[in-house]
């Protein structure tokens, strides 16, 4: 008996490899090839329901169940973490659905779904990163007609986003967007590069591996190929820049990575930890250690 | 889809007309797991496409009538549905066992208007027709257009044309033959035309590559 059949049988009965039946595959497959030939650009595509609500990661699932192969090794975060309900619950769907071996370490995945987050660890080629996107729109808030807004990007008219950047730095003094900070990918589309940390937008740019973006409700497929320019908006007096953190991880030391509040009880204790789950226990097995808990203040 | 506004073709049909307890004249078989191997064939694809001018390993379908070669008719089956009609070229055309084939196995559509197909299978891609008789998209929906697949007796990297773009780090070349006399003026089109354009996927035995429209040649020296 073949490896292949092997897996099939591991995975639930009665359901097509990976969930979605073949034609929806086809489908959707089709529009990550347009998504990935036109760079940012949001696809249209005939987003079906799955056996979870939206904003639950509709998009991502389904994009994921049209990549997957039985050969794939599949992680999935939720916020950097691989043990919250949203990355336990995608991760056994396709456990069951497909039989595909599944990993929380980054390095191994070849897969990797998630939601809000990209790993600390650097990605690689033979990498795909599936983004969740619930609004895969950048200038929907702005601009709230579909008709207009494909017009505006059509034309490459990205001036009203410009403006909501500079509202930011006449009334804060600086670009008070933190997340979902707007992107022009390969010097042509502006792209929502989903609620990321803005801390996360530098890893899109040249990244080795592929980026797929899946909105479900919003029914739009897009793509970053590996090796491309990703550029964050700004302005030659207000560059863009990514959050500091004036302290370590207190489990596993590192200054570098992005990092979680994690309140421990109302009188005020907290820690602050790595927010990618994977890259602060790998840390910790190699005998980093941070500092602990800081005393509460006073 | 491009072919949304397009009249269907009168479709001939596809099988022979049965006679009792007889298996129909034969048409080849398609994947032997469809799932499976429609998914190993998308995955070489989007590599492809991903990684323009970088050519992926493919298995062919070594039963596809020809002169449909193994690359593009799984290339088809993969991708190809009722909702993604196909056209042929001149030498594809006059071989009644492809479209008969194709139709049985993808249910899409062959359609006689280039501007109609989400994908166009080419096996000489010496006799293409001009990229203005496809679909390059609108302003609006640069993704309504077609996909080109054109099947080239070799690919060979590091040698020919010198490519840059999204998916190359730096540059990389590509060797491939035959293509269209005008290649590099198409090449050129798309890029002039970006986000319109054309997405070109060059099938060798065993390989293909991805020529996407953001895809530039780059002048040599």
């Amino acid at each position: 008996m073949s490896a292949v059949s092997e897996t099939r049988e591991q995975a639930l009965a009665g359901y097509n490899f990976a969930y979605l039946d073949e034609q929806t595959k086809r489908m959707i497959r089709r529009a990550i090839l347009k998504a990935v030939a036109i760079p940012g650009y949001q696809v249209p595509f005939a987003s079906r329901e799955m056996p979870m609500p939206y904003g639950w990661g509709t998009g991502g699932v389904q994009v994921t169940a049209a990549v997957l192969g039985p050969d794939d090794v599949l992680k999935v975060i939720d916020q950097g973490a691989d043990d919250t309900t949203n990355a336990v619950s995608i991760r056994q769907f396709f456990e069951r659905t497909a039989g595909v071996a599944t990993t929380t370490r980054t390095a191994e995945a070849t897969v990797i779904q998630t939601r809000h987050r990209i790993p600390e660890a650097t990605l690689r080629a033979g990498q795909v990163l599936v983004f969740q996107v619930p609004i895969p729109e950048p200038l929907r808030f702005l601009e709230p007609r579909e008709t207009e807004t494909r017009r505006l990007h059509a034309l490459a008219e990205y001036g009203l986003m410009h403006v909501k950047l500079y509202e930011d730095i006449a009334r804060h003094g600086h670009i008070a967007t933190t997340y979902a900070y707007p992107v022009e990918v390969s010097g042509r589309y502006v792209m929502d590069p989903s609620p990321t940390p803005k801390f996360d937008n530098p890893k899109m740019d040249d990244c080795a591996a592929l980026q797929l973006f899946g909105a479900g409700r919003e029914r739009r497929i897009y793509a970053v190929p590996p090796h491309t320019r990703v550029r964050s908006l700004d302005f030659a007096d207000h560059p863009f820049e990514v959050q500091r953190f004036d302290r370590p991880c207190a489990l596993c030391g590192a200054a570098d990575s992005y990092l979680d509040e994690v309140v421990l009880d109302d009188r005020g204790r907290r820690l602050f930890v790595c927010s990618d789950t994977d890259h602060c226990a790998t840390r910790r097995a190699e005998g980093h250690v941070g500092p602990g808990e800081e005393e509460a203040a006073p | 889809m491009p072919a949304m506004n397009a009249a269907p073709e009168a479709i001939p049909p596809a099988i022979p007309p049965a006679v009792p307890g007889t298996i129909p004249a034969a048409i080849p078989l398609g994947f032997a797991e469809p799932s499976l191997d429609s998914q190993r064939v998308f995955r070489a694809v989007l590599e492809a496409l991903a990684r323009p001018g970088q050519p992926q390993r493919l298995a062919g379908l070594a039963d596809a009538p020809r002169p449909l070669t193994p690359e593009l008719a799984a290339i088809a089956l993969a991708l190809a549905d009722h909702e993604a009609p196909l056209w042929l070229d001149a030498r594809l055309a006059a071989a009644p066992d492809v479209a008969a084939f194709l139709r049985f196995h993808t249910g899409a559509p062959v359609v006689t208007d280039p501007a109609a197909a989400a994908f166009a299978l080419v096996a000489d891609p010496a006799d293409c027709p001009p990229p203005e008789a496809f679909a390059e998209g609108t302003p609006e929906d640069p993704d309504r257009s077609t996909t080109l697949v054109l099947a080239v007796g070799h690919l060979t990297e590091g040698i020919g044309m010198t490519l840059a773009g999204p998916g190359i780090p730096g540059r990389v070349r590509l060797g491939a033959g035959p293509l269209p006399a005008d290649f590099a003026a198409r090449l050129r089109r798309n890029a002039a035309g970006f986000p319109l354009g054309l997405d070109h996927l060059l099938a060798a035995p065993g390989l293909v590559a991805g020529l996407p429209r953001s895809t530039r040649l780059v002048a040599e020296g």
